[in-house]
């Protein structure tokens, strides 16, 4: 039986096609201005028996596929604990959201915190950041990564952030310091939203974001355990929602 | 009312009591397409909800001109927000009482003109439908009743007390006994005032027969409440939570009657083991501050995403009516200690300390089979907001789970929030 997976987010879809519990197919394409149309592409390949979706758009895949439905917390939690056994805890920063949460013996979810309305500290808060620094994400990140001193930002809120960016960028502060200073900032309050949940390693890190080598570094530096993050094995760190999707798709043996 | 009487335009009505008679009719449309879309979409509802179906689509129409005619026999109307404000006194005095509108995002704009814009929802909201004339009720109110029970409530009634009527209560922050005592002193000061308001002295006649029909109203949403606790739930927690909604605004024989009718449809499901939703449906207990009208942001995304809410522990839930007054009291001095000793009872988080909340959260999630609880709070409710992290500890402590939520009136936050009492329904 195969079982296709989606994770419909709010900057990507993510496809994960599973043949026996195993990963035979996986794509992702941009959400653009109508991620339900994005999703049809995979859906309309047809070679699923099963299909399950996940993300802020999967009311919308309910309504157009008549599919069932798994939150990302769910997803991610069953995605993390199959592809990393023993893992403690998961963070999924994706597009707009951040998510931590905490695994019991066998990957069941025993608590977990997601930020409210605000995208501060994710995805959509570094795309914001390296526009205002005239940068790619990537050139972004590498220029933390090789930042010889650091500074601090205060705001965590992407406009005020965006502001004061500006305000340093003026001020004639160095782009890759304010780069470093920014993915420092995100990596602090992450780390404290896990201790907050009494999340410990080996901590799974997961979603779009964990693509990002600099947050990698400085989640692993700020982070009191083992980090594990999915695109360093096998499996694309993106894919860890769709992919947790599906395994919640398979019929309960 | 009478479920038969011709549709009436109420437009003169609402002219003559000052309401801005645009803003009103969008308020009303709004509120309208929320209530369809909320409750009307609901399958397999007790037939007793077409009463309370019948008063939200008459809510500014036919009990506003019961309330007109009322007064223009003399009565009096008292409007207050809060339960510590005793309806039994103002009935006992010849008035009647309603509870105000304080549940959806209105007039924002006009209220921080004159007050902080981190003032929670519930303040804003009645100081809102208050400065854009939208209220009927408190224009009906011939006197409005505030109480001490938070800072932003103190400062707001000083603010409407420049536009309206007020009389504020002071509620003491402790439960020794000369808390007591001071609490007892301030409902003589209450009766006096209603009295002066009606010209009619309270008996211990009147106040006798009024504390046994409001604890006749109490009763009857006990009964209500009882029935939830069955497997499947006879009741969705939307309706349950209209129905003491409800409570603050109707005429009370006829509503008491009314929801006694509902409770027997109620124990009769239970008998015959019919719900609202399957017996596998996660159950969730509801603690933390009012829901006032049209408040329903909560239950509506609990039940949209397949759970069921099977109790509230809140001003709008068993706060309001767990407790009765004793009715063997003779003397008025021996009914107002009654009075004082039930009102002092109900634990709400203005008071320190208050582990009778955390006791009664963990009674009601075991005495309703709950799953798990969600506790919930407005923005910039410092009590209720403060007091989570105890609830939290107790209910973890009781090995029950809880998740927290701060949240206002407004639609932005509906998306997340669905995920996370999905994530919570997946966990429980």
């Amino acid at each position: 039986m195969r079982v296709l997976g989606l994770d419909i987010g709010s900057r990507s879809v993510d496809a994960v096609w599973l043949e026996e519990g195993r990963i035979v197919d996986s794509a992702v394409a941009d959400s653009g201005f109508d991620p339900a149309a994005a999703a049809r592409v995979f859906v309309e390949r047809g070679n699923h028996d099963v299909l399950i979706a996940t993300g802020y758009g999967r009311h919308t895949a309910r309504e157009s596929f008549a599919c069932d439905v798994v939150t990302e917390i769910k997803a991610y939690a069953a995605g993390a604990s199959v592809l990393f056994p023993g893992a403690a805890s998961v963070l999924d920063i994706g597009g707009q959201d951040t998510k931590v949460i905490t695994l019991g013996a066998t990957g069941k979810v025993t608590d977990f915190e997601m930020n409210d309305k605000c995208a501060a500290g994710t995805g959509k808060f570094l795309e914001v950041m390296a526009r205002a620094l005239g940068f790619t994400l990537e050139e972004m990140a590498a220029e933390a990564i090789a930042a010889s001193r650091t500074v601090a930002i205060t705001s965590m809120c992407t406009v005020f952030a965006e502001s004061e960016v500006t305000g340093l960028v003026h001020r004639g502060e160095s782009r890759s310091a304010i780069a470093r200073g920014l993915h420092e900032s995100i990596a602090k309050r992450t780390v404290s939203s896990l201790k907050r949940v009494g999340a410990v390693g080996p901590l799974v890190f997961a979603g779009g974001v964990a693509k990002n080598p600099a947050m990698v570094a400085l989640i692993r530096r700020e982070f009191p355990g083992d980090v594990l993050v999915p695109g360093e094995s096998e499996t694309d760190s993106q894919i860890v929602g769709a992919f947790g999707a599906a395994l919640c798709g398979l019929p309960v043996k | 009312m009478s479920e038969d009487s011709a549709v009436v335009d109420y437009h003169p009505m609402w002219e003559e009591l000052g309401i801005d008679l645009p803003t009103h009719d969008a308020l009303l449309s709004a509120v309208g397409q929320m209530y369809g879309d909320a409750f009307l979409t609901q399958e397999n509802r007790p037939a007793g909800m077409s009463y309370l179906d019948f008063v939200m689509s008459e809510v500014h129409g036919l009990r506003v001109k019961e309330l007109h005619d009322f007064r223009a026999t003399g009565g009096k109307i008292v409007g207050t927000f809060c339960l510590y404000v005793p309806e039994e006194i103002v009935r006992a005095a010849g008035a009647w009482c309603v509870g105000l509108c304080a549940g959806a995002e209105f007039g924002y704009d006009e209220v921080e003109r004159i007050m902080p814009r981190n003032t929670c929802a519930l303040i804003k909201s009645f100081m809102g439908f208050e400065l854009t004339n939208v209220c009927p009720y408190i224009k009906e109110s011939d006197l409005i009743v505030g109480e001490t029970t938070c800072d932003g409530k103190k400062k707001a009634y000083e603010l409407l007390g420049e536009m309206q009527n007020v009389y504020v209560m002071e509620l003491p922050q402790m439960k020794r006994p000369q808390d007591i005592a001071f609490y007892r002193a301030e409902l003589d000061d209450f009766r006096a005032k209603v009295e002066e308001l009606t010209g009619k002295a309270l008996t211990a006649e009147t106040l006798k027969a009024s504390i046994k029909e409001v604890n006749d109203k109490r009763r009857a949403l006990q009964r209500i409440a009882a029935t939830r606790a069955a497997s499947p739930a006879p009741i969705s927690g939307k309706d349950a939570l209209l129905a003491t909604q409800v409570a603050f605004y109707d005429d009370v024989p006829r509503y008491t009657q009314m929801m006694n009718a509902l409770a027997d449809e109620l124990e009769e499901r239970v008998a015959d083991g019919a719900g609202v939703a399957p017996a596998a449906a996660k159950r969730v207990l509801i603690t933390g501050t009012p829901m006032a009208l049209p408040n329903w942001k909560l239950h509506d995304i609990i039940e949209k995403s397949g759970g069921i809410v099977v109790g509230e522990e809140m001003c709008t839930g068993s706060r309001y009516y767990d407790t009765l007054v004793p009715e063997d009291g003779e003397t008025v001095e021996e009914m107002f200690d009654a009075l004082a000793a039930k009102y002092m009872d109900i634990n709400c988080a203005c008071f320190t300390p208050n582990q009778g909340r955390m006791d009664d959260i963990v009674r009601m999630a075991r005495e309703y089979n709950a799953d798990g609880v969600i506790d919930y709070a407005l923005n910039f409710c410092a009590t209720y907001q403060a007091e989570a992290f105890s609830v939290e500890k107790a209910l973890q402590q009781a090995g029950i789970p809880i998740m927290k939520i701060d949240t206002d009136y407004s639609a932005e936050d509906i998306g997340q929030l669905s995920t996370r009492v999905e994530a919570f329904l997946e966990m429980i």
